[in-house]
Formats: structure tokens, C-alpha cells, sequence
């Protein structure tokens, strides 16, 4: 069947900000599909409140809105662009869950838009455990027991039938949130409790536990004309109770008999028809008995997931964009494979290797969490490999992780098997690792399995993987065998250098000079069977290469790798938008990444992929193999974060050229010494700053500059450890409480710096081509200095500052531009404290803040910087018309006001006994992801932004506050608005002592540690009295009742405000979030400014 | 570890270990592309006097087990796999696949770039290769023999895989009807098909006349799969002539399918390098829906259009399936007569079970027959 016709324009939901479990997998997903729908000719509406994404940029779609996923602003852009249709099942949950919104207040009724990809019900039935479940059994298929509870009354009342252990899972929520196993009733009360909150439609499912069993997702597609492919198969290294999300997957599934494989593919097909996704994909997970093979069906998502992304990373088949198509009416045999060019999309592809996916997880940022993996998903990004075999697979994506500890290694640790076969009961990040050095020193598979429930097979290739290493190192000499051989398992040289006490470099030049190197295979969708088109490779040591020659000149570009905090979707959109211009100036482009949920791996971004660990060696590698078939130009590494830049020192080394920046450049921006020296000769100033080695050096330190000071330690074991110390006992506590985590020695000094007291931080972007400076915006921060500059909301243009003191900071970034010897992007960091400029840090690198100037004012600053690296002038740059001719130093008055604001996973992670972890933020960077809103005044911007972020300051209620001293000048103002708008207000002895001496009435409350008999104000929020809490951290009670506070507030889901500056701008926005309906303009709208002003 | 080679009659060496058997074997090299099932590959009596390649790397991780058998023996020539494993792992395996073709003697290989030699036979089709491991023998002499061995081309090998004395199977529930099954080579999941839908079958060898058959007064007739050239079974085709001239219900799968072909006047060709794999799309040009079928055949039937009327007199004949991929002929079906075949793998051990509804439809001729 054809396309239909009746469909012209269709409004596209994407997921909005990245949190836990909605991550960049749907920027690829919707940017295909957006992609997808444009090349038929139909006109895509895009609704995505997240700046960072690439579909949110404008030759994406014909309006693209960067606003709030609310019901009331989509209608407004339904009833403003009148779409025929809306395609929502590429937005993840988000999108899903808009839609039945929609659906619920008759909006689609209304404009008369239909639903394409999943109908209401589909949605429904895929959702609703209880409709699920009767539907599973329908398909002649099983389901955990289990039953629908409405409140605590009924879990206990469900409990005496099921019996413990039970995992509570909440409807409606994406990446399991709210979800967890109860072992007793403690846990119940305290699981479901959370679980009832956290479901739209307060329910929560009690199932029976079906702990250790096998793990298994099907992908599935299914046409109009219900013809059904299974896309792939993926089997789950950890068993049934870690979530998906965070176990460790392979695909194809490997232990499954075909019997056992066409059961699952029956139950799947059966399903996607009973649910009724009639034109799109699913995904269902399935849990398998190991020792009898009966057979559960644990869920199925009626859209795109990041099990789809990753699905169609491994297989090459894109199946978002596939969704695309059959939502607007074609069928599966009339869509062709791009790879092969010559068959239908109706097949089911076929692998002649192995894909293991590896979780990255974040826990050094919270170090109060509690590490244990469950059914709520925790992992911040992934990393995806490919290998000719699993051990080379594993091996590839466990270094593809770029974590410290998280490959194998044979070193002596001093556990013992039986501390590890202890260890690895319970599902940490670190089972993987735990599990192979307990094989090494000896513990048997059996003990192993036992233990863990992980499939024999993935044990047994472990302890192939131990062999091989023993067998290496004991053997007499090496050769090219035994080196090969090792290879083809996935060893590092860096793994097998330490195996013969040689060095990394040392070895690799043995290898090379054995003429040991990797060859390049081509994944085809089809093992072989049929040519493939695209260039979409990956490493192996065997025998033949696919790399075909060319004659272009060759440009590579060097991913970021697996999302984690601080590095994330950002980068992406950097290096997509490099392939894009590169190709257009007609530069062969070439990708290297190893992060399956983005763009970049999407195998038609660039000329060539290679799915790669972005390690040095490697990269070396593909470089190697791209220069031998082709002339190299360089490689850009500016653009991938910390993760290319970490590169480039190496790379140089071995003889590549880096395109801009040099590496020299780059250390010295890094290397705090030298850095100095360029401000001195700037005659800059950086906040007065020591290095100590030691508690006694740093408290002189601190005594000479003035508390409060900002300590880091310079190297630490996975998190930051940045904080501001308010006094020397603070300070002390701070080296006993590091000490686990840091070392701070004469190699690794703590470095202390001034803490700048209520400065303003400002983000600068700029580019810089040796001569020309081109600011790209300048930033204002909402929070003063101290909140990182990734936590923190900040708005373009800014706000307070003066012209005079926007020219002091662009002449600024000019000489630190010209003292780096910047060629690309950079991003420098200053703190205006009492009219005073001070440099933080300079970045010469794409920043995190590069997509949202982008967005906001509608230049492609990354397009632009990856032509400088490659030799174009600035002015050349504008000439061509990719830049507008004035930069945007000096904004003029009618520019629209874009805020961003971040979004944090403090829900996400509980401690051991399961209350929330500290809420607060400071110096070192815990959001997962942002959102932005652009209007004509800050206000409105700020407005739509807190409710993109989902953080709105409600309408009326009771406002506790509790603020540090320092603070409490300013918060008179503020409250005095709140009192007058009329909120109830609660307050903290001291707070409302002093807000009484301003003549502002408020109830004083006890604190949770003054509360003698009495109810503290913790139970006041818990018990849901409380709509909106202030409350600042002052030094000491920052880990005490604060906590408490700031704890309660995160479990009872209300807003919380931890600085004036964030009250001050939600007040401000009060009248626009009263009104409720903002109006909605489209970037392409907003981007008519700057021609009406040229 | 044992060395072992792999020789291709084009002149390339492959060198990997030894797996399963050591020794000399030589046949027609194939590769499958199936990610699941080589117990059901293995043991698949079409692929006899072939040597299999299986593209998927892990082969033998869920061991084998004698319910999964598609019939009494493995009967691939020779078996080259990237990564044997090295346990069985699956609550369904009674022995390990290494064991099984050391018990059988099938000689293997293992350990060598699979993918290379899979696009080899892709770019330069089907070719004869040999497995050469224990004793050393010079490259020469490895690729003459090679080049010294059988064609598959006018290869005849039903009677190597047939039964060798009529044999019955009650039907599994309520008796409805009774099939004669010409056996070149069936596969154990077809009968048990035929059988679970109440049909008593009764299994001739490959050179049973069609009197031998009609005594056991059949409702219906059924050419099986098998191995071998479709144009060296003259006898079969008779038969088969025979028997649609009488007009009884008639069902053929791949071999049967070609031998159908054959019989209705069509002739049959060889393919580049043929279709072996569990995912391959064939579009139903009668519901225009689309079946993932399992595929395992070297031979195809020439057909020009989608209808066309017997050169031989047997009325009109419709191209039932076609396989998307490369337009292949998947199926036939007889317009005036009540015979229809297909050329892929209904019963699908390997594979997708798209297509089990060809056997409710032979089901219902006969139904309809008797009543
Ligand atoms: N009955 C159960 N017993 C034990 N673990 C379970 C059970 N049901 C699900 N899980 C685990 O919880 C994880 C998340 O469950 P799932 O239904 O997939 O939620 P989500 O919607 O977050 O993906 C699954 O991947 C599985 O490992
Ligand atoms: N001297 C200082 N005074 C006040 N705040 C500071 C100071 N130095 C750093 N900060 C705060 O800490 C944050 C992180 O510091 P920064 O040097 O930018 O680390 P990163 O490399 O993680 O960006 C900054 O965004 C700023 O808010
Ligand atoms: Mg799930
Ligand atoms: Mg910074």
C-alpha cells in the first residue's frame, strides 16, 4: 500500500531534557524521523523543549518549537499550525504521554488530528499492566502473578497472596521510576508509597519475583497490511531484576535454542497484533526459566525505545526511520534496506558477529546512593561494541566505558573468592569485573552461576578470556600467533603490555612490527549475503578488510563516547553538525564513536563510520587504516568533549595532524601554572587560588586568601569532590570525608581557590580563526557562581549586565583567544564579583552550552568552528553566508530571551536505606540534561523554561522557607511578594524572626533536630502540607537538617528552591505562569530578528 | 590443536583448527546465514554432499538434543564455523555438538575469517572446496583433489537420503485423511506437520512407483525436500506425472517444488550461489502479504510471468510466492489441478513459523476431496 495522502503535515513530539532513562536514543530516533517525513514531502511541526538535541534545529523541520511538553502548548501549536496529524511514538514516554493527554481533553477530537504510529488504545494496552496482562495470556503466553493496588491499604492486603519477595512497579513511568523489590513490609510501605507518587494514574502493580531468570527483547515492526519482522534479538548478560537499561546486553541472543526463539517470536507477533501497533515498531521483554525454559512476558512499549536504537546500531537496520514510513502508510516490502539497496525492509536481518551494549553509570556523583542495580534504571549513557566474537565484543565495550576499573585486569587486588563470590550477590557496576577475577583466582563456574544466575555460557567465555590472559603471560617469547590470537579475544595493548610488564607504547610497536593491526568488517544487515552500500565498520583481527579506498580528502572526527554527567547529547550535536559541513564543503567525513544512542553512530551522518572505543589505540587504528586507503587531512578533536580533547596529546605524538587548536594550546589551558601566566600577561585576574599537599598547607592557604574557599582535589577516583568550605572544621571534615575517594599528595595536590561570594557567572562561546574573534553569545547565570555552570539556569542575552561590562568580558575572551592560540571553538567562564571580572576557566573546545546559542539565536556555531579547524577564515565564513555578519557580543533589544535551565535526577537514586540522596546543588555538575525556553522577555522565557523542566512554582499553598544567614537580606523581598500573592508562610526560628522585624507574618516551625515531641517540618512535607520549599544551604547544616529538609521535599515531588536567585526569577515569572497559556513561536519565527535588524 | 585447511576450488586457503573430526571431506561449500538452529541445519538431508559454512560466529552454545533432530544422522559434508563453544549451555541439551560430529565423523573447521569466505562465495558462487586436517598434505595436492570432485550439477542423491523401505505414521488425533510421502530426503518436523493435523502418512523410498503409492489409496500426494540437481530425477517427475494426471492432491517443498516444476513442463536453473537462511522475505502474490521463511535451496524453477499455462498440458499455473529479495519463484500453484508446492521451508526447523498455513491448506484439499 502506498503512501497516504490525506497525511500533509505532521507534528512531530520528541522526549524533551535527557533524564535517566530517556536519553539522546530519541534525538536519534526523532531526528530520523523528522528527516524521514520532510524527503516525502510533508510538511513536520517539531515540538522538543531540549536545545541540546539535533532534531530541535532548524533544517530539521519546517516550525520547530522549542517549548514546554504540556498538553496546553501543544494544542496552542495544534491550533496554530493545524497539523492533520501527530506522530508520538518516537518521543519515548514523553511523547506517549502527551499524546494520551491530548487524547484525554479531546484536543485531537477538537482539530480533528489523528494519532499515526499507535492509536490511543495500542498506547493504552501497552501501558495499563492490567490490560497488558489479560492481553499476554490471550497470546497464549504467561505473565508474573500479580495485581493492580490503589493504595498502601491494598499492597498489604496483596502482599498476604503474593508473598515476599515482590517488585512494585508504577504505571505510566519510563525507566522504571518508582519501581523496586520489596522484601518485607517496611519496604513495601516505603517502594510503593514512592511508586504511587510517581505514576500519573496513581497505580502500582505488585508482581511476583522472577529474580535470576534469563532475560530477553524482541524488536519488533509490524505494516498495515500486518506483515510483522522480529529486527532483533537481544539477550541480557545480567539475569531478570537488574533493568535492561542497566544490565549489560548482547544480540543476537545467543543461548536460545531455535525452538525456544520462535516461541518468543510467535508471543511477539501475537502481541503486536492484540496490542494493535499497526504501523510501527515495539519492543517486548520477555523472561525465560533457565532450567525449565517456561516463559514470562515481562512488558512490551508500543514505540521506539533506546532497546530500538541500539537495536538498530546492531543490525543496520533503522528502525525509527522505518516507523516513519509506515506511519504515514507504506508497507514493509515497499520500503528498500539502504544498506543492501537492492532488498525490501520486510526480511529480518542476520549478524555474522556479536554487539554487547555496557551501561556507564554515575554513582561517584552521588556518593550517598545507594550502588545496588534493580528494576529502576540508573545508568546515564552507553557504550556499544562490536566483535567477530563476544570475549572481543565484551572486551571492546568494557573499554569503551572510559571508567577506571570497568575492563578486565590481573592484577592482584587482594580479595578473596569467597569476598567476591560475596561481592557479586548483589548487582553492582562492578559484577562484571567481580565475576572474572573471582574465575582467575580460582572460583569455579558453578560458584559463579550460583551466585549470580548469569547464563554458563557468558561465565565460560570469561574464563576463556582468564585462560588466554594466563596463557599470554607465561608464554616464553611472543610472536605473531600468540599476539593475534590474543587480539581476537579483545585485549587492549594496554592489557597485554601489563600481562608482560611492557609498556603500552613498548608493545604496540611490537605488534606493529609484527604487522599485527585490525582489519576493518562491514556490518550489512544480511552476513554477507548481499553487497553492502554504506561504510559501516568495525574492528576485528581476521584476515580480510572491507575499508574500500578513496580519493577524497579525509577528515575524522572523534566522538564523545558514552553519556555521562557533563558530557552528553551537547557534544553530539557538535560533531553531527562537523560531519554536515564538512560533507558539504566536500571533505570526505569520518566518524569514530562507540555511543549507540546517538546521532553520530546513525550510519548516514558520515561519509564512513567506524563503531570504535574511542581509546588511543584505537583510534590509531582507524587512522591507520584510513590514511593507507586515502589522503588524511586530520582528525578534529574539539568537538567530542574531554573525551576527544583527552586524545589529542597522544595522537599527535604518533605523527596525526589535529585540525585547530593545537595539543600544546589545549594543556595550556588545562595546566593551571601556565594558565596563569597567559591572564598575567592579559592582565587578567583569576580568583586568588593556592595548591596545598597537605590539611596544614591548606588551611594556610585558606587563612591567606579568606574563607570561603573552593577546593578540588587535582585527580580523583571517578567524581569531582569540588566543594566550597565555609570555615577551617569544614575544612578538616572535607580531608576526612575525601580521603576514600581522592588522593592528595605532592604528585596530587588540592588545589584551593577563593570562593567568590553572590558573584554572577558568565558563559561565553566564541570562535576564533588567529585573528578574527566571534563572540557566539554570552551568558548570563541565574545562580550566582558556586552552582556549576551545567546545573545552573543562565540566560542569552543576558539580563543585568551592562554594554561596558559585555565589552570587558568579549576584550577578555579576545586575549585569552589569542593567548591559547585558539583555532575552533572556545568557552570561557567568568565570575563577576563587586563589578570585578575574573576568569574561572577557559574550555578551547566545544562547550556544553554550544547547541543552545545555536538554537537561541540561530546561528550554526559548531558548522562554523569545524570550518575554521580545517583552514577557512571567519570572514570567509560570513561571506559564504553561514555566519551573520555581527556577532553577537551586543545583542539589539529585540532579540527573543532564551533561558536554560537544567533538569537533575535526584529521584533516581535513593541511599541503603532509602531515602533520597541531597538535593543541593554546588560546584560539581549533577544534571542529567536541560531544557530552554525562548520568548520576547525574560519572564516569559524563564516561565516556560521552569515549566519544560517541570519545576513551575505552583499557583498558591504554603511556601516553607529556611535560609542560610548569609541569605537572608535578600530573601526579605522575595517572601514579602509570596506573603502579598497569598501564600501560606512557613519559616525556621531564625528566618522568621527576621522576616517578622520586616513586617512579614509567618508560622515558625521546628526543625526535624529541634523537633522535641512536636512535628518537624520534614513531616509537614512528607505528609504533603508543604507546596514549595526555599531553603539554602549554610555550611554546617548543609549535611544535617538541610538534608532532612531538602530529602523529604525530593520524595514528596514538590518544587525546591536552593538559592534567592532561582525564587527571585520563579516570582518574576508568577503573573506569566498564572496566565497559564503562553504563546508559542516557532525558532524559524524567532530567527526573522536578525534579518528585520540587518 | 590441530591445523586445518580450507580449500576452494578458485585456489584459495583457508587455515583454522580442526573441529569435530579430523581427515579429508570434500562437496559443494554453502554458507547459512541462520542465527539459530544448526542442530536442524546439520541434520537437514538436503544439505547432503555439501559443506556448510555458518556465518553466525557462536555455533553449539545450546548443545544438541535428539527432539530437535531433523532426522536420524548429520549429513553436511564438512562444517566450517568461526567459534565452536566450548560448553553446552541450554536445559535442553543431552549432548555437545563437537562430540556429535566426532561421533558422526564430520569433519570441521574452525578458527578462520568466515565472513571472508562467505563473500567469496557470494562474488563467484557456489563452489566445490575440500576440509584437509591431521596429515599434512601439500596445497597441490589438496586443490586437485578438489577440483577432481563431483559437480552438484547433474548430481543425483536422492536415494543417499532416502528410506529404504516403506514406513507409516499414525496420524496424532482423529484420522482424516491418508498422504503418501515420496521421501528425498524429508525432514521429521513435516511429517510430525502432517501427522498433528490428524493425517496418516505413509513414507515411500525415492524410487517408488506411483502404483506402489495409489495401492495404499493416498488423499494425498507429498514430494519432499532433498538434495541433489532437480534435472537428474527423470523417474521422480514421471511419477509425479502420473499421479497429477489422476488428479490427487499434490504438496511439494523445495525439491518438490522443482520436481513439480519439471513435471508441469518448467524447466529449472542453478543459482549463483542459492538461498540458505531462516530470514528471507517471499511475498504471498495471492494475500500480498509478506512470510520470513527459511530457505534452503541451490535450484529454482523458471517460470517467465506470474501465470502461464503448462507446456506439457497440465492447464494454467500460477507463480503462488515470489522472493522478494532477488524475484526467485518461491512457489506454484496449479489452477485446474489440486496441486500446489512452494520452494522454501513451511515447517521451518530452522525458522519462522509464517508459513504453517500451506499445511492447513493441503489439509483442506484433502478434506475437500473426500467429501
Ligand atoms: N517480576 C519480576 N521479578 C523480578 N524482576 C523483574 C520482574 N519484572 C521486571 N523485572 C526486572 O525489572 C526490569 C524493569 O522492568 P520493566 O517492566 O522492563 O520496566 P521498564 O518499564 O522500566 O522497562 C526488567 O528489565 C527486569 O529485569
Ligand atoms: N573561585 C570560584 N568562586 C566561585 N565559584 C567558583 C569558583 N571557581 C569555580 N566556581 C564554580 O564552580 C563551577 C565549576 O568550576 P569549573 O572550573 O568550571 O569546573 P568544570 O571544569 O567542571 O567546569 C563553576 O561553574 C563555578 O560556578
Ligand atoms: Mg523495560
Ligand atoms: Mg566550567
Amino acid at each position: 500500500m502506498p503512501k497516504r495522502k490525506d497525511i500533509k503535515s505532521v507534528l512531530v513530539i520528541g522526549s524533551g531534557p535527557i533524564v535517566i532513562g530517556q536519553a539522546c536514543e530519541f534525538d536519534y530516533s526523532g531526528t530520523q524521523a523528522c528527516r524521514v517525513l520532510r524527503s516525502e514531502g510533508i510538511r513536520v511541526i517539531l515540538i522538543n523543549s531540549n536545545p541540546a538535541t539535533i532534531m530541535t534545529d532548524p533544517d530539521f523541520a519546517d516550525a520547530t518549537y522549542v517549548e514546554p511538553i504540556t498538553p496546553e502548548v501543544i494544542e496552542s501549536i495544534i491550533e496554530k499550525e493545524k497539523p492533520d496529524a501527530i506522530l508520538p511514538t518516537l518521543g519515548g514516554q514523553t511523547a506517549l504521554n502527551a499524546a494520551m493527554a491530548l487524547y484525554e481533553r479531546g484536543s485531537l477530537e477538537k482539530y480533528g488530528v489523528e494519532l499515526i504510529g499507535a492509536n490511543v488504545d495500542a498506547i493504552r494496552a501497552g501501558e495499563n499492566r492490567q490490560e497488558f496482562k489479560e492481553l499476554v495470556l490471550k497470546a497464549g503466553a504467561d505473565v508474573a502473578r500479580s495485581k493492580i493496588a490503589h493504595s498502601i491499604e491494598d499492597c498489604l492486603a496483596i502482599a498476604t497472596d503474593i508473598g515476599y519477595p515482590m517488585v512494585v512497579r508504577p504505571s505510566f513511568t519510563m525507566g522504571g521510576l518508582g519501581s523496586g523489590f520489596a522484601y518485607n513490609e517496611a519496604e513495601l510501605r516505603r517502594i510503593a508509597g514512592a511508586g504511587l507518587q510517581a505514576s500519573p494514574t496513581h497505580e502500582v502493580l505488585l508482581e511476583e519475583s522472577i529474580l535470576g531468570w534469563k532475560e530477553y527483547e524482541l524488536e519488533l515492526m509490524r505494516d498495515r497490511n500486518d506483515n510483522t519482522v522480529v529486527v532483533c534479538s537481544i539477550e541480557n548478560f545480567d539475569p531478570v531484576g537488574v533493568h535492561t537499561g542497566d544490565s549489560i546486553t548482547v544480540a543476537p541472543a545467543l543461548t536460545l535454542t531455535d525452538r525456544e526463539y520462535q516461541n518468543l517470536r510467535d508471543i511477539g507477533i501475537q502481541i503486536i497484533r492484540d496490542v494493535g501497533v499497526d504501523t510501527g515498531g515495539c519492543n517486548i521483554q520477555f523472561a525465560v526459566e533457565p532450567d525449565t525454559g517456561r516463559v514470562i512476558v515481562i512488558e512490551m512499549n508500543p514505540r521506539v525505545s533506546r532497546s530500538s536504537a541500539l537495536a538498530s546500531k546492531a543490525t543496520g537496520f533503522p528502525i525509527a526511520k522505518i516507523a516513519a514510513k509506515l506511519a504515514i502508510g507504506y508497507t514493509l516490502d515497499e520500503i528498500p534496506n539502504d544498506i543492501t539497496g537492492v532488498t525490501p525492509a520486510s526480511f529480518e536481518p542476520t549478524l555474522d558477529y556479536v554487539v554487547v551494549k555496557a551501561p556507564r553509570f554515575a554513582f561517584e556523583k552521588f556518593p550517598a546512593a545507594d550502588p545496588t542495580l534493580t528494576t529502576t534504571m540508573k545508568s546515564v549513557g552507553e557504550a556499544m561494541a562490536i566483535g567477530r566474537t563476544f570475549t572481543q565484543a565484551l572486551q571492546k565495550a568494557l573499554r569503551s566505558l572510559e571508567k577506571r576499573g570497568t575492563s578486565f585486569h590481573w592484577d592482584d587486588t587482594g580479595e578473596s573468592v569467597a569476598e567476591l563470590l560475596k561481592a557479586m550477590k548483589v548487582p553492582t557496576e562492578k559484577r562484571i569485573v567481580q565475576v572474572q577475577q573471582a574465575l582467575r583466582l580460582g572460583a569455579t563456574p558453578e560458584e559463579v552461576f550460583a551466585v549470580t544466575k548469569i547464563d554458563p555460557w557468558f561465565i565460560d567465555q570469561i574464563a576463556l578470556i582468564n585462560e588466554i590472559a594466563e596463557w599470554f603471560r607465561a608464554l616464553p617469547g611472543l610472536d605473531e600467533v600468540s599476539i593475534r590470537r590474543a587480539k581476537k579475544h579483545g585485549f587492549s595493548d594496554l592489557q597485554l603490555a601489563s600481562l608482560r610488564k611492557l609498556t603500552e607504547e613498548e608493545f604496540r610497536s611490537l605488534r606493529h612490527s609484527l604487522g599485527i593491526r585490525p582489519i576493518y568488517k562491514t556490518v550489512d544487515t544480511c552476513a554477507g549475503e548481499f553487497p553492502a552500500l554504506t561504510p559501516y565498520h568495525y574492528s576485528s583481527y581476521d584476515q580480510e578488510t572491507e575499508v574500500i579506498p578513496s580519493d577524497r580528502k579525509k577528515v575524522v572526527i572523534l566522538g564523545s563516547g558514552p553519556n555521562r554527567i557533563g558530557q552528553g547529547v551537547e557534544f553530539d550535536y557538535s560533531c553531527v553538525h562537523a560531519a554536515f559541513a564538512l560533507r558539504d564543503a566536500g571533505y570526505e567525513t569520518i566518524m569514530i564513536n562507540c555511543n549507540p544512542e546517538t546521532v553520530s553512530t546513525d550510519y548516514d551522518t558520515s561519509d564512513r563510520l567506524y563503531f570504535e572505543p574511542l581509546t588511543l589505540e584505537d583510534v590509531l587504528e582507524v587512522i591507520h587504516a584510513e590514511s593507507s586507503s586515502g589522503e588524511l587531512l586530520g582528525v578534529l578533536v574539539q568537538l567530542g568533549g574531554q573525551t576527544a580533547l583527552g586524545l589529542a596529546e597522544g595522537l599527535q605524538a604518533a605523527g596525526i595532524t589535529i585540525l585547530g587548536t593545537s595539543p600544546e594550546s589545549i594543556e595550556l589551558a588545562e595546566e593551571r601554572g601556565q594558565f596563569q601566566k597567559i591572564l598575567d600577561a592579559a592582565s587578567l585576574r583569576a580568583p586568588a587560588n593556592g595548591t596545598a599537599i597537605n590539611l596544614d598547607q591548606a588551611r594556610q592557604i585558606a587563612e591567606r586568601i579568606g574563607y570561603p574557599v573552593l577546593v578540588r582535589p587535582s585527580f580523583v577516583l571517578g567524581g569531582r569532590g569540588m566543594e566550597i568550605v565555609y570555615d577551617e572544621p569544614s575544612l578538616v571534615d572535607y580531608f576526612t570525608r575525601i580521603a576514600e575517594h581522592a588522593l592528595v599528595d605532592s604528585k596530587h595536590p588540592l588545589l584551593v581557590d577563593r570562593f567568590l561570594d553572590d558573584a554572577i557567572e558568565i558563559d561565553v562561546d566564541a570562535l576564533f580563526d588567529g585573528k578574527m574573534l566571534y563572540i557566539g553569545g554570552v551568558m548570563e547565570h541565574i545562580e550566582e557562581a558556586g552552582i556549576h555552570s551545567g546545573d545552573s539556569s543562565c540566560t542569552l542575552p543576558p539580563i543585568t549586565l551592562s554594554d561596558s561590562q559585555i565589552t570587558r568580558v568579549v576584550e577578555a575572551t579576545e586575549k585569552i583567544a589569542r593567548g591559547l592560540n585558539v583555532r575552533g571553538l572556545l568557552n570561557v567562564q567568568f565570575a563577576l564579583a563587586s563589578d570585578v571580572l575574573y576568569v574561572l576557566e577557559a574550555n578551547p573546545r566545544a562547550s556544553r552550552t554550544v547547541p543552545f546559542v545555536s538554537k537561541a539565536l540561530g546561528i550554526a556555531l559548531a558548522k562554523a568552528a569545524s570550518l575554521v579547524m580545517v583552514g577557512r577564515t571567519i570572514q570567509e565564513i560570513i561571506d559564504a553566508g553561514l555566519l551573520p555578519t555581527t556577532d553577537s557580543a551586543h545583542l539589539p533589544a529585540n532579540t527573543p530571551v532564551s533561558v536554560k535551565e537544567a533538569v537533575l535526577p535526584f529521584k533516581r537514586f535513593a541511599t541503603k536505606e532509602g531515602r533520597f540522596v541531597d538535593s543541593l546543588l554546588g560546584p560539581e555538575m549533577r544534571s542529567t540534561g536541560e531544557v530552554m525556553g525562548i520568548d520576547t522577555n525574560f519572564p516569559s522565557s524563564f516561565a516556560k523554561s521552569q515549566a519544560a523542566a517541570g519545576s513551575s512554582l505552583p499557583l498558591t499553598g504554603t511556601v516553607f522557607i529556611s535560609v542560610a544567614d548569609r541569605d537572608k537580606p535578600q530573601i526579605v523581598l522575595p517572601v514579602r511578594r509570596l506573603a502579598q500573592l497569598g501564600y501560606r508562610i512557613l519559616a525556621t526560628a531564625g528566618t522568621s524572626k527576621m522576616l517578622h522585624r520586616h513586617g512579614i507574618d509567618s508560622e515558625t516551625v521546628a526543625k526535624y533536630s529541634q523537633a522535641r515531641g512536636g512535628r518537624s517540618i520534614v513531616e509537614m512535607i512528607t505528609s504533603g502540607e508543604v507546596d514549595v520549599v526555599v531553603n539554602t544551604p549554610s555550611g554546617a547544616d548543609a549535611r544535617s537538617d538541610g538534608y532532612e529538609i531538602r530529602a523529604a521535599t525530593t520524595a514528596a515531588d514538590k518544587p525546591i528552591f536552593t538559592t534567592v536567585a532561582q525564587l527571585s526569577a520563579a516570582i518574576g515569572s508568577f503573573e506569566i505562569i498564572r496566565e497559564k497559556k503562553f504563546s508559542v513561536k516557532s525558532l524559524q519565527e524567532h530567527a526573522k530578528f536578525r534579518i528585520k535588524n540587518a | 590443536m590441530t591445523k586445518a585447511y580450507l580449500v576452494l576450488e578458485d585456489g584459495s586457503i583457508f587455515d583454522g583448527e580442526s573441529f569435530g573430526a579430523t581427515g579429508e571431506t570434500l562437496g559443494e561449500l554453502v554458507f547459512a546465514t541462520g542465527m539459530t538452529g544448526y542442530q536442524e541445519t546439520i541434520t537437514d538431508p538436503s544439505y547432503a554432499g555439501q559443506i556448510v559454512l555458518q556465518t553466525s560466529p557462536h555455533i553449539g552454545i545450546v548443545g544438541m538434543n535428539q527432539r530437535d533432530e531433523e532426522s536420524k544422522r548429520i549429513w553436511v559434508a564438512g562444517y566450517v564455523v568461526k567459534e565452536p563453544s566450548r560448553i553446552a549451555s541450554n536445559w535442553r541439551a543431552e549432548a555437545t555438538l563437537d562430540a556429535e560430529l566426532k561421533k558422526a565423523g564430520v569433519i570441521g573447521i574452525s578458527d578462520l575469517d568466515t565472513r571472508a569466505v562467505t563473500l567469496r562465495i557470494r562474488n563467484r558462487g557456489a563452489m566445490r572446496a575440500g576440509i584437509f586436517s591431521g596429515s599434512e598434505i601439500d596445497k597441490e595436492a589438496m586443490l586437485l583433489r578438489v577440483k577432481s570432485s563431483a559437480q552438484m550439477s547433474g548430481q543425483f542423491l536422492s536415494d543417499v537420503v532416502s528410506t529404504d523401505q516403506v514406513y507409516r505414521i499414525p496420524p496424532q488425533e482423529g484420522a482424516v485423511g491418508r498422504v503418501a510421502i515420496l521421501d528425498l530426503g524429508v525432514k521429521k518436523s513435516t511429517l510430525e506437520h502432517l501427522s498433528e493435523r490428524g493425517l496418516e502418512v505413509i513414507v515411500f523410498p525415492a524410487n517408488a512407483t506411483a502404483k506402489q503409492m495409489l495401492e495404499h489409496k493416498p488423499d494425498g500426494i507429498f514430494y519432499s525436500n532433498g538434495p541433489g540437481d532437480p534435472q537428474a530425477s527423470d523417474a521422480q517427475v514421471d511419477v509425479l506425472r502420473e499421479l497429477l494426471e489422476i488428479g490427487v492432491p499434490f504438496f511439494g517443498i523445495c525439491f518438490g517444488n522443482q520436481l513439480l516444476g519439471r513435471a508441469l513442463g518448467f524447466s529449472t536453473y542453478k543459482l549463483a550461489f542459492g538461498h540458505r537462511g531462516i530470514n528471507q522475505p517471499v511475498l504471498n502474490t495471492e494475500s500480498g502479504r509478506v512470510e520470513v521463511t527459511a530457505h534452503n535451496h541451490g535450484f529454482a524453477v523458471k517460470v517467465d510471468g506470474d501465470e502461464a499455462t503448462s507446456p506439457l498440458g497440465f492447464g494454467r499455473v500460477r507463480v503462488s510466492h515470489r522472493g522478494l529479495n532477488d524475484g526467485v519463484v518461491e512457489g506454484l500453484e496449479c489452477l485446474d489441478l489440486p496441486a500446489f508446492s512452494v520452494q522454501y521451508h513451511p515447517e521451518a526447523a530452522a525458522g519462522p513459523h509464517d508459513s504453517h498455513y500451506l499445511f492447513d491448506k493441503f489439509l483442506g484439499m484433502i478434506k475437500e476431496k473426500r467429501a
